[in-house]
């Protein structure tokens, strides 16, 4: 991003802050700003493109706890920038939706609320994507394991039929992870961590 | 050994134009000859189906090109794609729909048993759900494994009490 350009985006929106960033120029700019930050952008910039749209959730207790994060590109000028937001409240958090500035973060939207809960004012129909309606966890939160949380499966009358429900998935001894560094295939591929149970023997103590 | 309900037995100078056979034997005949898939494409899984149904692996040498998405008319459901928890009611749905005789194929790593989704997402297995007859393994399974699953449903079908059940259901 050109120095005048951030210059520029500094002077028009003062409480912008500038993020510590490996690759690209980001960003903190304050909630009620952000969709015009985004707008500039788009409108002034050239950052024609939304790549991602994403959330962070710091853990209960950080405060702020949820930041939504924008990426945008430039098909002009081949720029990236970033730009982060922290949700004003953590029970609720909410930001605004950038639906109207690119139809493309429907899906985005939808999806930070499925896993996060953060609700987006003004997105034409936020509805979990992944989950079903009435799915009861945020899977992304911190407190939410890895593996699941045992649910019943929302139909259920299909869940009378086959006696199935939603169960945690088996971790057997940690996630699968590849090893890092070996040249030899079997060894790299993904394992688990711990192999030293699964589903049908237990652990040895 | 000629396993009993599969054997067909003519001697044209003696029976003439009639053909004497046991009532499973025809009917597992019919049945896996003309085995129509009832394609529950949901992922990856698909465009290998779709390259088995195409003229390089010709699933039409087994009768089985007839992709009918309708339940009803279909035979074999072939669950080809991760099933996710929020489609297995769907998945279960379609099953239910099909008409007797039935039986399900289930394609690739993410319908047999998961895959490589082990989350809070995928359900583990459309067995968890469905009675499976054949898994098929890979990543997608290559082309010929699907066919080789196909032959085996078909040994499995050839070998069913398929008069015994049609007298008795």
């Amino acid at each position: 991003m050109p120095a005048d350009v951030a210059n520029a985006l500094k002077e028009k929106f003062p409480q912008l802050t500038a993020r510590a960033s490996l690759d690209h120029p980001a960003f903190n700019v304050p909630v009620a700003d952000v969709v015009a930050a985004l707008k500039y952008l788009r409108d002034e910039a050239a950052f024609d493109m939304l790549t991602d749209l994403t959330a962070i959730d710091w853990a209960e207790g950080a405060a702020p706890r949820f930041t939504v994060v924008y990426h945008l590109f430039s098909t002009t000028n081949h720029t990236y920038v970033r730009i982060a937001t922290d949700c004003p409240s953590d029970a609720e958090p909410a930001v605004p939706s950038v639906v109207s500035l690119w139809p493309g973060a429907n899906w985005h939207e939808r999806e930070c609320y499925d896993m996060f809960g953060i609700k987006f004012a003004g997105h034409p129909d936020l509805r979990r994507i992944l989950m079903w309606e009435g799915y009861p966890y945020h899977p992304l939160r911190k407190e939410f394991p890895l593996a699941g949380i045992e649910t019943p499966l929302p139909d259920p009358d299909i869940a009378a039929e086959t006696g199935a429900n939603l169960i945690a998935a088996p971790m057997m001894g940690g996630p699968f992870v590849a090893a890092p560094g070996e040249i030899n295939l079997t060894e790299a591929e993904p394992r688990a961590k711990d192999e030293s149970w699964t589903e049908r023997e237990e652990k040895p103590e | 050994m000629v396993s009993s309900n599969t054997e067909l037995a003519y001697n044209s100078k003696i029976e003439g134009e009639v053909v004497v056979s046991r009532a499973d034997a025809v009917i597992n005949w019919i049945r896996t000859n003309s085995m129509w898939p009832m394609p529950m494409g949901l992922a990856c899984c698909a465009i290998e189906l779709m390259g088995v149904a195409g003229a390089r692996f010709d699933i039409a040498r087994f009768g089985a090109e007839v992709m009918r998405f309708s339940p009803r008319q279909s035979d074999c459901m072939i669950v080809a794609g991760t099933v996710t928890y929020k489609m297995a009611t769907a998945v279960r749905r379609i099953y239910d729909q099909m008409a007797a005789p039935k039986w399900v194929i289930a394609m690739g790593a993410c319908a047999s048993t998961g895959g490589m989704y082990r989350s809070y997402a995928t359900m583990q297995g459309v067995d968890r759900i469905l009675p499976v007859d054949v898994y098929v393994s890979g990543c997608p399974p290559r082309p010929e494994a699907l066919l080789d699953a196909l032959i085996k449903l078909q040994a499995k079908v050839k070998r069913e009490r398929s008069a015994k059940n049609l007298l008795s259901a």
